[in-house]
């Protein structure tokens, strides 16, 4: 790879052993995947749960805390990806001392890198949304395929220990996304059925990136009627990404590289794939169990904005969970205290249902709290939810918001 | 009698190891995917649910989603439970980034096509990612 003067000195060592390790990864990478050079970025954000991290991980992050402040700091502003740890919750949902533990010291080696604990994937309707063109290093595949496709960023895919190197050294390896040819579609979806609830636009990614299957396929998608706001793209986005490791999509009219189909592809050599109703049904059958008794229901997996924290107050007002029934709303630090300022915090909870803020469900010890809460029978509307927790011992069930609250006060699922 | 086969890949990332293949047509990752307390495959859908990954050669389509994956190789290896190597088809780059962490043999991008039709489970693998060269033993 081609290197100027800056990024010879990183890897040399001369900015410190936290900038050479850095330079040294992102070379492997970007001899990896054919990066030629590296391209400058104005933000980073981090996936670093303590689940995932493991002792190893947070041993790694605790080594470059511990180096002096002018090697440690982060070059570039730099924000966190949900924590596994709602510190005024973590009792209550059962997960243990140890794992708080764990938690606090991998807050204290971010902090002390300069990184604000941001402790959000919707850092783009939260935080600091990115503008078209704008390079970035993000974590977090929901976060990535959002500002790509509907903001017009240009991000890979970054882990962790990426995320952390390009705050670091200020930049990331040129390949994938940063370049402008692979960002033009590469299969091309008619839908002939038109997404209406969150759940729904889950269900769309969901089956696009299924069918889309590759980190290096590029959707676009034609056909869509309505106008889509933040938090349908979010599900759709978010569904995309788990489903196929997809980290840009192109809607025809509505994102900014597609404004027509001919700006993102030759129409003649791509044949239109039909997403029909049928599609969307064979779907949602897939995460069936009507009927069946529901041990817990999780609004998360992208955490709620505060226009869903909003509506699942309304659908939750005056009533009460089934005793035998948990409903967990997770959101942003962010959006939490604009939620309680509102009053939203104290409608929902007063339902019986918990508002966790900072962390996510999915990231936050799942099998343990299954076990540990006797949770089994999962329903959500998130389908990036149904497509993870499988993994951790659940069994999921996907519907709409309406229908996940009115089951969670039946008790079953309806 | 034994069989020597060449594969020619991409350029990888980690030391030359040798094991045992398992391999499968479905994709990975590991946070969805696995039990990586035991080391074997959990999501019930995977087509290797139940089998443990434990020092194997694993070879697989392409990577799904999941950023924690490029932790998740690093906390697997400090366990001494994780795979020797993982080939794809093709991997996203969570991955290439994680085994580069982990330092984890990984490689992708066969010349001579779909990876997961030319290693059989049961081979005897040699994975050479810094010349991207993999060398398959059959019996």
């Amino acid at each position: 790879m081609k290197l100027n003067p800056e990024e010879q000195a990183m890897l040399q060592g001369e900015l410190g052993e936290p900038r050479r390790w850095a330079m040294e990864h992102m070379m492997q990478v970007g001899r990896f995947f054919d990066a030629e050079d590296f391209v400058e970025v104005t933000q980073a954000h981090i996936m670093a749960d303590t689940e995932s991290l493991g002792e190893a991980g947070v041993a790694f992050l605790e080594r470059i805390a511990a180096r002096p402040w002018h090697e440690r700091q982060v070059r570039i502003p730099m924000i966190t990806d949900p924590r596994g740890i709602d510190f005024c919750h973590y009792q209550r949902l059962r997960q243990t001392d140890q794992m708080a533990a764990l938690e606090q010291r991998t807050i204290d080696a971010f902090e002390a890198m300069g990184i604000l604990m941001t402790n959000t994937c919707i850092n783009y309707q939260t935080i600091m949304p990115p503008v078209r063109g704008e390079h970035l290093a993000f974590g977090d595949t929901g976060v990535v395929i959002y500002c790509n496709s509907v903001l017009g960023a240009y991000s890979n895919f970054e882990g962790g220990p990426s995320s952390l190197a390009a705050g670091l050294t200020g930049r990331t390896p040129r390949y994938g996304l940063h370049l402008d040819q692979n960002r033009r579609a590469t299969r091309r979806f008619r839908v002939e059925h038109q997404p209406q609830s969150l759940s729904d636009w889950g269900a769309l990614g969901g089956i696009v990136g299924a069918r889309a299957g590759s980190y290096w396929e590029v959707p676009v998608i034609e056909g869509i009627e309505s106008q889509p706001g933040s938090d349908e793209m979010k599900h759709m986005g978010a569904a995309m990404a788990s489903y196929g490791s997809v980290p840009l999509f192109h809607v025809v009219g509505v994102t900014p590289e597609a404004p027509t189909l001919h700006a993102v592809c030759d129409p003649d050599s791509l044949h239109p794939e039909v997403v029909t109703a049928a599609d969307f049904e064979a779907f949602f059958a897939r995460y069936g169990g009507k009927g069946e008794k529901v041990d817990v229901v999780v609004f998360s997996a992208p955490q709620l904005s505060l226009l869903e924290m909003q509506s699942l107050a309304a659908l939750l007002d005056g009533s009460k969970l089934h005793p035998d029934t948990s409903l967990l709303a997770v959101t942003s630090p962010v959006v939490a205290a604009d939620a309680r300022r509102m009053g939203l915090v104290e409608r929902i909870e007063a339902s019986g249902a918990l508002v966790l803020e900072g962390m996510c469900f999915y990231q936050s010890y799942a099998r343990e709290m299954g076990e540990a809460n006797g949770w089994k029978r999962l329903m959500t509307n998130s389908v990036k939810l149904t497509n993870i927790i499988g993994g951790y011992g659940y069994q999921p069930t996907l519907s709409n918001m309406e229908n996940c609250v009115a089951s969670a006060i039946a008790g079953e699922i309806l | 009698m034994l069989t020597t086969i060449e594969l020619k890949c991409h350029v990888g990332v980690g030391p030359v190891v040798s094991g045992i293949a398992l391999v499968t047509d479905d994709n990975f990752s590991a946070r969805y995917d696995l039990d990586r307390i035991n080391g074997i495959f959990s999501r019930p859908q995977h087509k290797l649910a139940g089998q443990s990954y434990v020092d194997r050669i694993m070879v697989f389509n392409t990577a799904k989603g999941g950023v924690a994956s490029a932790w998740m190789l690093h906390e697997m290896k400090s366990r001494n439970i994780a795979p020797k190597a993982i080939l794809f088809n093709n991997v996203n780059p969570i991955l290439a980034q994680g085994a580069a962490l982990a330092d984890m043999a990984m490689c992708d991008r066969f010349a001579d096509g779909d990876v997961t039709r030319l290693i059989y489970t049961g081979d005897e693998v040699t994975v050479n990612p810094q010349i991207g060269l993999v060398t398959i033993t059959r019996r």
